[in-house]
């Protein structure tokens, strides 16, 4: 495809010298201004969204591995980030003991990570379900199957509305990453680098995983060849389960992490799911490292789109999200890494 | 095309819409009616989409939402947000048919290489921008939306008129769409449908046809779309976010997806429960209130996926062939085709039996 169309792939490269020039000496008069003068806003910008392709990377990768062995779009994916949070919140209240008005201070390690820990186990669990319960019997039916996801996702949103309310509510961070930082005389906040790392150590354990166990090995076999993983004698019936719970269990910590970040509110899911879908559209379905392109690609146009625009157009960002798209797209219409179902 | 049940029915029901205001209320024909006509309108397009071209859409509803936005900020004047070109009612709908089909020609040219599941998932993307787009970008609406806008004189404070619209545009659509599906390129839009790599080797353009339809759906809605403010008076971004946009998809879904027809009476049984679900007998009892309406939709919608992934029209269909074959009790009559859709037979080994990008015109 790409070899037959040289003429968009210049296209995109003469785009990438573009934005790195307007970036570097050009964006003056944007808030950020341009790199060369102010190389503290830069750094800053930068680790914007290095941070935030980490959170990016927990959610979709979870959606990517789901897909890549049993090409399932589960549609509810965003749900689970959302019913994940929800579940973390209540679970630090009532470990914390307050209802409201949470202080960082209050918040030690353990009443952030056992939170995560159970709200990933729940989302996990409801995933599982939902996959032996609706998905099992109709393997193989992609669209059938992403309707189906799609109506739970409507169910469990509103359903999470009734129980949840409307409110925007979060989950503390624990005092101990509370703190800013000084870099390149810019404060920078050491949550978002905590995050990052979780997200780098999400990332080892599944290459580790994948790669280097005997089950990593089966998924691997089964994205590329499912009916001959079956003649072997695997059951691949388990192994899609697990696929499953892991995958429901990575959005669960997404929804966790993104809860701690940003908040959440109702709506948050469509967002979630939007994110999910763009990082592995751009990156290509089923594939990890895809889902690594595809998460540092998007997280780093959220974050400087709107650094990096001039000042009274900062509200055009959004468009370069779907530049993004088109761009990937034109070049590769099936992602980066991915390949033709 | 022969007088098949189906077309007698189809007709049948184009008589009682365009005979119902002479019976009905004017609450039922200008509220409920017209609102379930253009729903209807807006969702065939995602089933003359999915129907004949393998592609399920989640863009119909921005398709359907830019012209509204489109005639609002075209008819809009000072005071009002967004443009406030302050042009004719008539010049704003062609500005916003030309604006809606330009947008999806381009969104379609982007995505026509891809199909079935990639296409869901990238019109779902496209959807989402969309309402963000319209939300953060005050030029155009902002999230308060445009407010006040008003018919053009024909339609301003005569109700019934725009309800006729809607009908004989649906009727227009319809018989329009089914039509186009017989040209050399509905034709050849059904081969790409059934196997793209064989069409394109056989030197017909498979992007082209792919984009062609999805700008032809994009108009469709977009007609929809006009319909739709001219009924409303506002449009907002919220209208257009992702409930709505999944509302659309359910109508289709709950109608069968893969029938045209199917859409109005989706969009039918969606009104209905949308307006009456409220006045069925025990539903304060059971908990179901108008808030828990999209828990109500959602079951539906995984009863209909679970059931019948051809939706009501397939359940139709089903049994007017079992009763066919049971006055005929001929046991050896070949399964017809709609049936074959509805009992999807993947099971665990679907995927390789049958290679996916046969199956994609149909829920599999």
């Amino acid at each position: 495809m790409t070899r037959s169309r040289p003429l968009s792939t210049w296209f995109v490269w003469a785009v990438g010298v573009f934005v790195a020039l307007w970036v570097l000496f050009i964006a003056r008069g944007t808030s950020a201004g341009a790199a060369v003068d102010e190389p503290g806003e830069f750094i800053v910008t930068l680790l914007d969204g290095l941070t935030f392709a980490g959170l990016l990377f927990v959610v979709a990768s979870g959606f990517t591995l789901v897909f890549g062995l049993m090409r399932t779009v589960n549609m509810a994916h965003g749900s689970l980030f959302l019913l994940s949070a929800y579940v973390a919140i209540e679970i630090q209240q009532s470990m914390v003991g307050k209802d409201r008005n949470i202080e960082a201070g209050d918040v030690g390690i353990l009443q952030w990570v056992v939170p995560l820990l159970i709200g990933s186990m729940v989302v996990a669990v409801v995933g599982i379900v939902m996959q032996q319960l609706l998905l099992r019997w109709n393997q193989g039916q992609d669209l059938r199957q992403a309707l189906i996801t799609l109506a739970v996702s409507v169910i469990l949103a509103d359903q999470m509305l009734a129980h949840f309310g409307g409110l925007a509510q979060r989950v503390v961070w624990p005092g101990a990453v509370t703190q800013f930082f000084e870099i390149a005389g810019e404060r920078y906040a050491l949550s978002r680098l905590f995050m990052l790392a979780l997200a780098l150590c999400v990332g080892i354990a599944l290459w580790l995983w994948l790669n280097h166990t005997r089950m990593g090995m089966v998924i691997r076999a089964g994205v590329d060849d499912q009916e001959m993983v079956r003649a072997l004698g695997i059951n691949i019936t388990v192994v899609f389960g697990v696929t499953f719970f892991v995958g429901a269990f990575l959005a669960g910590m997404g929804g966790v992490m993104g809860a701690s970040f940003a908040g959440v509110a109702p709506g948050t899911d469509g967002q979630w799911l939007l994110n999910s879908l763009i990082v592995v559209i751009v990156g290509g379905l089923g594939s990890i490292k895809g889902a690594v392109a595809g998460s540092l690609l998007y997280g780093m146009v959220i974050a400087f789109a709107p650094a990096y625009l001039p000042s009274d157009y900062t509200f055009y960002a959004i468009i370069f999200t779907f530049v993004l798209l088109a761009l990937v797209l034109a070049v590769r219409p099936y992602g980066l890494f991915g390949r033709e179902a | 095309m022969s007088r098949s049940p189906r077309d007698i029915a189809v007709a049948l029901t184009a008589i009682v819409l365009i005979a119902l205001p002479l019976f009905g209320s004017d609450f039922f024909v200008s509220f409920v009616m017209t609102r379930t006509v253009m729903l209807g309108l807006a969702a065939s397009t995602i089933a003359f989409l999915s129907a004949y071209g393998g592609m399920v859409s989640l863009a119909q509803l921005l398709m359907f939402g830019i012209a509204g936005f489109m005639v609002g900020n075209a008819v809009g004047e000072a005071g009002s947000k967004g443009m406030k070109l302050g042009w004719h009612p008539w010049v704003a709908v062609v500005f916003a048919l030309v604006v809606t089909t330009a947008v999806a020609l381009l969104l379609g040219a982007l995505s026509a290489r891809t199909s079935g599941i990639y296409f869901l998932m990238l019109t779902m993307t496209y959807a989402v921008i969309g309402f963000y787009f319209f939300g953060q970008v005050t030029t155009f609406s902002g999230f308060g939306g445009i407010t006040g806008i008003d018919p053009p004189g024909l339609f301003d404070g005569h109700p019934t008129r725009l309800y006729y619209a809607a009908v004989v545009l649906s009727i227009v659509a319809y018989v329009g769409l089914r039509y186009v599906s017989t040209t050399p390129f509905g034709m050849a839009l059904q081969g790409v449908r059934d196997d793209p790599v064989r069409m394109s080797s056989l030197g017909f353009n498979v992007a082209l046809h792919r984009t062609l339809a999805f700008a032809l759906a994009g108009f469709v809605a977009g007609v929809a779309g006009v319909l739709n403010i001219w009924w409303n008076g506002q449009i907002d971004p919220t209208s257009i976010s992702i409930g709505p946009t999944l509302d659309l998809l359910i109508i289709a879904v709950i109608g069968g997806i893969a029938h045209l027809e199917g859409a109005w009476l989706g969009a039918f049984v969606f009104v209905m429960a949308n307006n009456y679900m409220r006045n069925l007998p025990f539903a304060d009892t059971i908990g179901l209130t108008e808030a828990r309406f999209n828990t109500v939709v959602g079951l539906v919608v995984l009863l209909v996926m679970l059931l019948s992934p051809d939706g009501l029209v397939g359940i139709a269909v089903r049994c007017r062939d079992w009763m066919a074959r049971f006055r005929r009790s001929d046991d050896a009559a070949p399964q017809p085709p709609d049936a074959q859709l509805a009992t999807a037979d993947g099971g665990p080994t679907g995927r390789s039996a049958v290679p996916s990008h046969n199956t994609e015109g149909s829920i599999r």
